[in-house]
């Protein structure tokens, strides 16, 4: 595949990295971030965006947490992409998470390249770019930032925790650590733990983007370099994982692209493979390999039974959180038997959950497409635990 | 979990003479006499498990009644997601596996309405409600029902009424037993009977102090509320 050139958009992503276009907050030298690798973070930023109102007693704030590759745009067009928000469908007035009602707070993770600090921000105290000097972070060290976020908000108790794949690990993360401060958690097409599978995946996407000559054992930013070869590798791989062979096939089949044979080249023939060399590198636009590097790692390391005692159930003792767990059917990236796993540990900490598996051949993805059961469940579910939690319609 | 109710016998079961007999009066939406028996036996604001629970029904009667913290367990995924779109707790789950999860003196009330006979190992989920809950509600359809029984001596044939109204190839339910089979099997595991009630094929309690030769003859179900011994 050609180098790709940095266009406007990469242009957009690399200023969006340190300034963002959306709120931030700034935590200084007294504030540093207690890391899991037993580093302190200081200083650094988190930013952020929020929708709807804060109502008058802070009841009604929903944390909304992003997958791997998604930002804090989640219901606005996107400022580097240009396209509308990831969960825009999901998210915004009148739809399941309402913003007439609830107020929506979702911010860009920790070693995240839209804002928040990551490996592409400016390390303040060499005045270069952070590139492999960046810490290594886990889940949890992103869920203890977006705490200090909302501590910084006013926000004493969140009405929700909601997140899919990465934001779900996040979520029940947010359930172990911090359960006062979680009425109601909604992990969506997730696992307490990263599979040996899941792991070999990310380490292919990794070594893809290492592989890259432009990548200068991670200091392309100072070198002027790029390495959206391996990167755009690195996500067309993963873009397979997160789809079914059901829904690849309904799609592409062998369908030629744009040509009556074949060619005899190596050129994409099939639309299958001119699909993926798009994803990859509309990708490459608007994403950092290193912050690539840093959130795949941190979705490796992360095994929640293992931070208590190797017992999940033990991570949720007490808990007084309502849960509602979801999976697709065709999810192979985290299939139901993973969600299940969560609910029996809830169940043997006697935990308030629910627990609905939606049919669906979208595979992963489909907790980002329109599935009119997953919204109904969504929607149910947090109307529920809005009557218990005695909140008022805006 | 599949049940066998009146309710799907009205839903379009093949309609038998017994079924236009036995049909009780009833206005449409109106709460199920057996779930009104049930939902007598619960004290307010308990935490309650529903094992079986369909599409949460019995739930939605207890929460709004006695305001119970009310959960549920149903194997079929369009029960279970009709349940939580409104609002209630349930998981997809089965009695037979899943009720291991559960820690010892969990909830208030387990309730099993009308499932027992379509689980595999009904003694073994028997002692994990007794585990689970301080108390037991077990509804059982009485298989030796006197119409049943005549049923079976008269034409040769397996059942099918309004209680129990598949066809025996299409049932869910492959353990089935008779008022004092259930009585016997409470004895068993050292259930302590707290109450117990027989109800008539049209749902309402036979109000007669009978003995159990009567129930099990005339009850078409039976209500038990259960503790630990």
């Amino acid at each position: 595949m050609a180098p790709v050139a940095l266009s406007e958009t990469k242009h957009e992503a690399r200023r969006q990295a340190d300034t963002p276009e959306s709120r931030t907050v700034r935590f200084g030298p007294e504030a540093p971030l207690k890391l899991d690798c037993g580093l302190d973070l200081q200083p650094f930023q988190i930013a952020y965006k929020t929708y709807g109102a804060l109502n008058a007693d802070k009841s009604n704030a929903i944390l909304v947490c992003h997958a791997l590759t998604g930002d804090q745009h989640v219901a606005n067009e996107n400022p580097v992409t240009k396209k509308p928000g990831w969960w825009q469908t999901m998210v915004g007035p009148g739809l399941p998470i309402d913003t007439d009602k609830y107020f929506v707070i979702c911010s860009n993770v920790l070693g995240g390249c839209m804002g928040t600090t990551g490996p592409s921000s400016l390390n303040s105290a060499k005045n270069r770019p952070w590139g492999l000097d960046f810490p290594v972070v886990t889940i949890k060290d992103m869920v203890r930032a977006q705490a200090m976020l909302v501590d910084h908000l006013g926000i004493s108790q969140l009405f929700a925790v909601i997140g899919g794949s990465m934001g779900g690990m996040q979520v029940l993360e947010w359930a172990a650590s911090f359960p006062e401060k979680v009425f109601a958690a909604v992990p969506i097409a997730c696992a307490a733990k990263h599979s040996a599978q899941n792991i070999a995946f990310n380490e292919v996407g990794r070594q893809a983007v290492m592989a890259d000559p432009d990548w200068r054992k991670g200091s392309y930013l100072e070198t002027g370099t790029f390495p959206g070869s391996g990167l755009a590798v690195a996500r067309m791989q993963a873009h397979i994982t997160y789809l079914s062979e059901a829904a690849l096939q309904r799609k592409f089949g062998r369908e030629l692209q744009d040509r009556e044979s074949r060619t005899f080249t190596f050129d994409a023939d099939f639309q299958v493979e001119s699909y993926l060399r798009y994803q990859g590198s509309s990708f490459v636009e608007r994403f950092d390999p290193n912050s690539y590097l840093y959130i795949t790692r941190a979705m490796d390391y992360y095994d929640l039974a293992a931070d208590h005692g190797g017992v999940l159930a033990n991570a949720f003792t007490g808990t007084k959180t309502r849960f509602c767990v979801m999976s697709f059917t065709s999810d192979w990236l985290f299939p139901t038997s993973d969600a299940r796993d969560i609910v029996h540990a809830l169940n043997a900490a006697a935990a308030n959950v629910s627990f609905v598996e939606i049919e669906s051949d979208k595979g992963h993805d489909a907790f980002l497409l329109d599935e009119p059961e997953f919204f109904a469940t969504m929607r149910g579910f947090l109307g529920g635990c809005a009557r218990a939690r005695g909140l008022k319609d805006a | 979990m599949q049940k066998s109710t009146k309710v799907s016998a009205r839903q379009g079961a093949p309609v038998s003479l017994d079924d236009i007999e036995a049909a009780p009066i009833t206005l449409p939406q109106a709460d199920r006499p057996d779930h009104v028996l049930i939902s007598e036996m619960v004290a307010p604001g308990a935490r309650v498990l529903d094992v079986g629970c369909g599409d949460g029904q019995l739930l939605r009667l207890l929460i709004s009644k006695k305001g119970v913290d009310g959960r549920g367990i149903e194997l079929s995924q369009s029960g279970v997601n009709n349940s939580v779109a409104h609002g209630l707790s349930v998981i997809q789950g089965d009695a037979d596996t899943d009720l291991d999860n559960y820690p010892d003196g969990a909830f208030d009330y387990v309730i099993l309405s009308q499932t027992l006979q379509a689980t595999r190992r009904p003694k073994k989920v028997m002692e994990n409600l007794l585990r689970i809950g301080r108390h037991a509600i077990v509804s059982v359809p009485n298989f030796g029902h006197w119409r049943l029984r005549y049923h079976l001596v008269l034409f040769g044939r397996m059942p099918v009424t309004p209680t129990l109204p598949e066809s025996w190839y299409e049932t869910q339910n492959i353990h089935l037993c008779t008022i004092r089979d259930f009585v016997d099997l409470c004895d068993e595991i050292g259930a302590k009977m707290e109450r117990a009630e027989a109800l008539d094929p049209s749902g309402q309690p036979v109000r007669v102090n009978a003995p159990w030769w009567f129930w099990n003859l005339f009850g078409a179900q039976a209500i038990f509320l259960l503790k630990r011994a």
